[in-house]
């Protein structure tokens, strides 16, 4: 090895040069946005595998009854609604959080949970009922791939209910810290995120299953 | 054989003292040995009074430094559990003739095969890719630490739960009997009913955790956090194969998670994804698993490619030949491997067009794999090249792995592959390339970094005598397996019917038992160098001469890495230092911001192994429990605000004193 | 057989390239293993041959660079070492444009070769693809029909199923040499691969689908047979003996088989199918016609629906909520190995009544279809279930 770098400090100037000697603080949590994408894209992936799943056995009815014969379109329109409102509502969470205003993002959170929450009752209205005519996730290949694809989007809603609880804890404690102001960027990634998704759940499988 | 009775009681769920092996002689003898050594070190852990000390230090600890060591331990010692697997089926394969039915029956040999794959991909080569990039991407692109500090302790210990879980398979229940992928129907509940697939899938899932959070992790660390003056294209060739590699790990392990998640539904709930009847798809868990399959393959070797690209350099102490090609040839092979899954089940029956499609992606993938052979192989010219361990392991993974890349092309030719396919001629080409390239690149790797990790070197006198173990034993055991696939032997065989096979796996045993003197005599140099380490320390941070800015701060490297965050102006930014006498500041230090050691990570991964072995069992309260502690622990987790600290200016200086002093006396020398 | 086909030269010019290439490249490795056992390269059956052909036109393609490569790593390891003071030393020397050019040239260019071949191999050498030919100098008339043979993967043995002579074997398959056979390939359990390497390459046996292979005999000689695909604790004894044998020694094995066998019928093969090992070679003189159809429907054991019949239904809507309690006659193993029917899930009288008041109700077009009799559900000579299977129907 050379021995050259060990010479004594000389020319100023180059270490200035290749050395950041005024270095600040990096802000906590600089990488968190990125990484919380990148995250929801590995999600998303998860999703698509599920998408395909349904894709290949959707038709599988396994002499069964299909998306005709069990959805009920009018139901699932107002879920879709609730979910989408959800999304306006969180909207408005973030905008008061930009305004600095920790009442008006609590209040339009909250608003934004019994969306999701009312959104998560009526699928579970319409799940217990298809189980309850015997339309389980066992009956055939097409109704297993449906629970999956749609229980996982609403897992996911749970989720993210749990999450939007503990950030209202959050946020009475210590108010619109950069902390929480970043949680509440993550899960507003996040909730339209599920919105998307189930946009494409409602296409694909609802509006397309009883249509076509 | 485990009770397949399915009797379930509420409190233990299909648990019982049926579930210990206590009928298979082998099973109950290794356990005694793993139960008396554990017991020997749990007891000299006390003695010694390491627990805090390990706790506080270590297993606590958000140094990305110590969790890619903790990393590369977690993978030695998987290591050494698959190899003995592998040393079971070479002594199984080599007796088991003219009605010998061998030391295995069916039910203990397939679990050892199964386990052989999954540990040797899940738990001892992926740990070792993660503890590598984990130890080196920070230190060369003049970062701190990652980006989220606490999620890499907490990916290390997922990891580290999975691995525990395959360990406990062996002696509490059993093992996946099914091959290392599990394909369908075989590991549905008709086939597997008791509960091997489900510590597969288990161990799996949350090892899978684990490993997509580091890769997020690395990922927003290598795009966010670069020293300034460190563009892509002046980034190392190493942190670029990272890069890639985490960028496929990111868009590969979901899938597989969702995969097994599936196949775990067929299991639990009754569900049709991958069942015969109901209208289920086998072929499609085929398809899914692969997606994830192929491009994990090039999870490993990526990485690899850049610890070589970083060694031929070094070694050669000169310039690396075709840096944009060699970055290119690394992105080309990161999409190309997304193309190419159908080319390990063309006896599928897919359509010519289909398969040759196929075929003809997976020969591209020789084409940037060949530009980086060329790349060294021009790296070499006109270089000054020194013969140390890295650079042996090396030239021995060039000579190598060319062979399994053509017989890898041989395979990719769908009609060759009718006739080659499942046959110990495909056993003996993926060990080619994985042993030629990943565990000689891993080998490689340790001894290039040791260093750098401890302030050592290692013993070179016992790493030679690995090495020559090593490279012959891997030609010797699987030599006759490339012979014998040209004959028609198929893989995965307990018992054999022709006779004239057995001179070969004789050789083949032969072969691993010679590898074993080279783990052997690794483990030797592992040892003999810490007894060693005065006269094998190294002062200058810089043992080899490097080029990347890992060599440019002291060995081991303080906490916070960079005392000053250096700024880039080359691609070798090191060399680039010492070419223009640049030296390192020594005063106007500031308090420099560190994150705080937590528990979270191991607590979290340690309710996951629970969760995750009562639903192996069945044992419902416990999952229901085991997962409401794990959310709550999370939750109750996003409430610590005290996550960070500084050390201050004087620690700092302090340090660096040290350092200064130190390299005075290399300098007075 | 072979006397009637007419001798006609079958060279395409890709024919002419690997012959080239295998003369020029191939033929010092043809000399290695010539002699030795290596049944993968020394086959008896032409498609085996040319697969066999191919492993080794495309191994020489990439010695071609795959030596100079090792030879340059080598020398340059020998040359440049550092004790060697004499050698040239350029520490910065790190690009050439030519170099490059030709370093991704080269492999480039071996691939586009080795690519062409694949793409012509893989159609000519595609296991569905009716053969062309016997050997290189003998082409098969158009037309002309192979002989069927019928596989099922047991656990853990091969059933072969001759439908032209009307009988069945386990775990022996015997050829007449010269004469193209088609398997039809299929399983009952889990996935096995059919693979006798003497013969031709493997193939996927997989349940509930059929793979098909087309192969041929050149020389008489007995062989090995296995699954290639591991199956569980009997994998290791998948193993059958094949013989290729004169045509008339087949006709006499045939009548031999029918002589001294016993019949299989749909109740012996399910008794067959229940999980074995090591089974010795057993004959059967008359086999069930549409037995592997069935086997491949998943339909063998009485009062199950066929899943040819269970897509018909589904590419028609399904049944609706009337179907839902039809589950009996879909379970064939999902929910264990030996599973024999499954009851249909408890429902309240309600329930039922109102599926019976949907089901006479229904109006879909399935039923019209049916009652058009313009859909056909199966093969009309298989064992068909009423669909749906209803309870109270």
């Amino acid at each position: 090895m050379s021995k050259h770098q060990f010479a004594a400090p000389q020319a100023g100037g180059l270490t200035a040069q290749y050395f950041d000697l005024d270095e600040h603080d990096h802000p906590e949590g600089g990488s968190t946005l990125l990484g919380f994408w990148i995250y929801l894209m590995s999600d998303c992936l998860i999703f698509a595998m599920l998408f395909a799943a349904y894709g290949v056995l959707g038709g599988n009815y396994a002499a069964g009854p299909g998306p005709k014969d069990l959805f009920e379109l009018p139901l699932v329109a107002i879920n879709t609604a609730m979910l989408l409102f959800s999304s306006i509502t969180y909207g408005f969470a973030m905008i008061a959080m930009q305004r600095g205003r920790v009442a008006g993002v609590q209040g339009w959170l909250l608003v934004t949970a019994l969306f999701g929450a009312a959104f998560l009752s009526i699928e579970l209205y319409e799940f217990s009922h298809l189980i309850a005519d015997g339309a389980t996730p066992q009956r055939s290949a097409f109704l297993s791939a449906f629970f999956t694809l749609v229980g996982t989007h609403g897992l996911h809603v749970t989720f993210g209910l749990i999450w939007l609880g503990t950030l209202l804890v959050q946020l009475g404690q210590s108010g619109l810290t950069e902390a929480n102001k970043r949680r509440l960027l993550c899960l507003s990634m996040f909730w339209h995120f599920l919105d998307v998704v189930w946009v494409g759940v409602f296409t694909f499988v609802y509006l397309m299953g009883t249509l076509r | 054989m485990p009770n397949h009775d399915q009797t379930w009681s509420p409190l233990l769920g299909r648990l019982s003292l049926d579930a210990l092996p206590l009928h298979e002689p082998i099973l109950v003898a290794t356990f005694a040995a793993v139960a008396l050594g554990g017991i020997a070190l749990l007891a000299a852990l006390t003695y010694f009074r390491l627990w805090g000390y390990l706790w506080k230090e270590w297993f606590t600890s958000v140094d990305h430094k110590k969790i890619g060591i903790m990393y590369m331990v977690l993978g030695l010692v998987m290591f050494l559990r698959g190899f003995a697997d592998a040393l079971m089926m070479r002594v199984q394969q080599a007796v088991a003739f003219n009605g010998n039915e061998g030391f295995f029956p069916a039910h203990h040999y397939d679990q050892v095969f199964t386990a052989h794959g999954v540990i040797m991909i899940f738990f001892v080569a992926m740990p070792f890719v993660t503890g590598l990039m984990n130890f080196v991407v920070p230190l060369q692109i003049g970062a701190r630490d990652v980006s989220f500090p606490f999620l890499n302790n907490f990916s290390f210990w997922m990891t580290a739960s999975g691995a525990a879980l395959v360990m406990a398979s062996l002696f509490v229940g059993e093992f996946a009997q099914t091959g290392w992928l599990s394909y369908p129907p075989l590991s549905g509940l008709a086939y597997s009913p008791g509960v091997g697939v489900d510590y597969y899938i288990w161990a799996l899932q949350i090892a899978g955790v684990g490993t997509t959070l580091s890769g997020i992790n690395l990922i927003a660390t290598i795009v966010k956090m670069r020293a300034p003056g460190m563009t892509m294209m002046r980034m190392p060739v190493f942190t670029w194969t990272a890069l890639c590699t985490n960028v496929l790990i990111v868009a590969s392990f979901p899938v597989l998670t969702a995969v097994l998640a599936l196949l775990s539904l067929d299991r639990y709930v009754g569900t049709n994804f991958f069942t015969n009847d109901f209208g289920g798809s086998p072929m499609m868990y085929v398809n899914l698993i692969w997606i994830w399959g192929h491009p994990e393959v090039y999870i490993l070797i990526l990485p690899i490619f850049g610890v070589f690209s970083e060694v031929t350099s070094t070694f050669c102490s000169k310039r690396l030949f075709g840096y944009t090609s060699m970055v290119y040839a690394s992105v080309v092979i990161t999409v190309l491997s997304y193309i190419v899954w159908l080319h390990h089940f063309f006896t599928m029956g897919s359509g010519a067009s289909v398969n040759s499609f196929f075929g003809i992606t997976t020969m591209v993938i020789s084409i940037p794999t060949g530009a980086k052979m060329f790349n060294w192989l021009f790296t070499m010219y006109r270089g000054r090249i020194r013969f140390e361990l890295p650079m042996m392991w090396t030239v021995a993974f060039m000579l190598t792995f060319v062979i399994g890349g053509m017989t890898g092309v041989m395979l990719a030719v769908p009609p060759a592959d009718f006739v080659l396919h499942n046959s110990l001629f495909l056993i003996a080409h993926f060990h080619n390339v994985i042993i030629g390239g990943v565990v000689f690149g891993t080998f490689a790797a340790i001894n290039y970094w040791w260093p750098k990790a401890f302030g050592f070197k290692l013993d070179p006198f016992w790493g030679k005598v690995s090495f020559w173990c090593w490279v012959p034993g891997f030609w010797l055991a699987f030599t006759p397996l490339y012979i014998m696939g040209l004959m028609g032997v198929t893989r995965r065989m307990r018992v054999f019917d022709d006779a004239s096979l057995q001179p070969y796996f004789i050789v083949a045993a032969l072969g691993a038992g010679l590898i074993a003197c080279g783990i052997g005599a690794m483990l030797v140099q592992y040892g003999v160098s810490i007894m060693r380490r005065e006269q094998l320390r190294d002062e200058t941070g810089d043992p080899w001469g490097g080029r990347t800015l890992e060599w440019s701060t002291s060995s081991p490297p303080p906490a916070y890495n960079f005392a000053f965050t250096p700024v880039i102006h080359d691609i070798d930014a090191w060399e680039d230092m010492k070419r223009n006498g640049v030296t390192r500041p020594l005063e106007g230090f500031r308090p420099i911001h560190m994150p705080r050691n937590t528990g979270a990570g191991i607590i979290l991964a340690g309710i996951s192994t629970v969760f995750g072995f009562a639903m192996i069992w069945h044992i419902w309260w416990m999952a229901i429990a085991g997962f409401a502690t794990l959310l709550l622990t999370a939750i109750a987790h996003t409430f610590n605000t005290n996550r960070s600290y500084h050390i201050s200016a004087d620690m700092v200086a302090k340090t660096e004193a040290e350092r200064t002093r130190q390299l005075a006396t290399v300098e007075g020398a | 057989m072979r006397a009637e086909t007419p001798p006609r030269r079958l060279r395409t010019r890709s024919d002419h390239l690997r012959r080239a290439l295998r003369g020029a490249l191939a033929l010092p490795l043809a000399a290695l293993v010539s002699g030795c056992d290596w049944v993968v390269l020394n086959p008896s059956g032409d498609i085996a041959r040319q697969q066999a052909n191919l492993v080794m036109v495309s191994t020489a393609l990439m010695l071609l660079i795959i030596v100079p490569v090792m030879a340059l790593t080598v020398l340059f390891a020998w040359r440049y070492r550092s004790a060697n003071t004499e050698a040239a030393y350029d520490p910065e020397w790190h690009h050439s444009t030519k170099l490059e050019l030709v370093i991704w040239t080269a492999p480039l260019a071996i691939i586009i070769a080795l690519g062409s071949i694949t793409w012509l191999a893989t159609h000519l050498l595609d296991p569905y693809r009716p053969l062309s030919r016997i050997d290189d100098s003998h082409a098969i008339a158009p037309g002309t029909k192979p002989m069927d043979v019928e596989v099922v993967a047991l656990d853990w043995k091969w059933l072969f199923i001759y439908p032209e002579q009307k009988i069945a074997t386990v775990n022996e398959l015997v050829l007449p040499e010269g004469r193209p056979v088609r398997f039809r390939i299929t399983s009952s359990t889990v996935m096995n691969s059919f693979y006798v390497p003497a013969l031709a390459g493997q193939i996927y046996a997989m349940p509930g689908m059929e793979t098909k292979l087309h192969a041929v005999f050149n020389k008489p000689g007995t062989f090995t047979g296995f699954s290639a695909n591991f199956s569980g604790a009997g994998f290791s004894h998948m193993r059958f003996a094949t013989r290729s044998v004169t045509g008339d020694a087949f006709n006499a094995w045939v009548a031999g088989v029918k002589k001294t066998g016993s019949d299989l019928d749909r109740a012996t093969y399910l008794e067959l199918d229940k999980p074995s090992e090591k089974v010795p070679v057993i004959h059967y003189a008359s086999v069930s016609p549409d037995l592997f159809d069935a086997v491949v429907n998943m339909c063998v054991r009485p009062g199950k629906l066929c899943t040819g019949e269970m897509a018909a239904i589904d590419a028609h809507g399904g049944t609706g909520k009337a179907g839902l309690l039809n589950v009996a006659a879909l379970t064939y193993d999902k929910q264990g190995r030996e599973q024999v029917s499954s009851a249909a899930p408890g429902f309240a009288d309600a329930n039922l009544h109102r599926f019976v008041r949907d089901w006479c109700a229904d109006n879909r077009p399935l039923r019209a279809a049916v009652a058009r009799d313009t859909l056909s559900l199966a093969r009309p000579d298989a064992a068909r279930q009423p669909a749906p299977a209803h309870p109270l129907s």
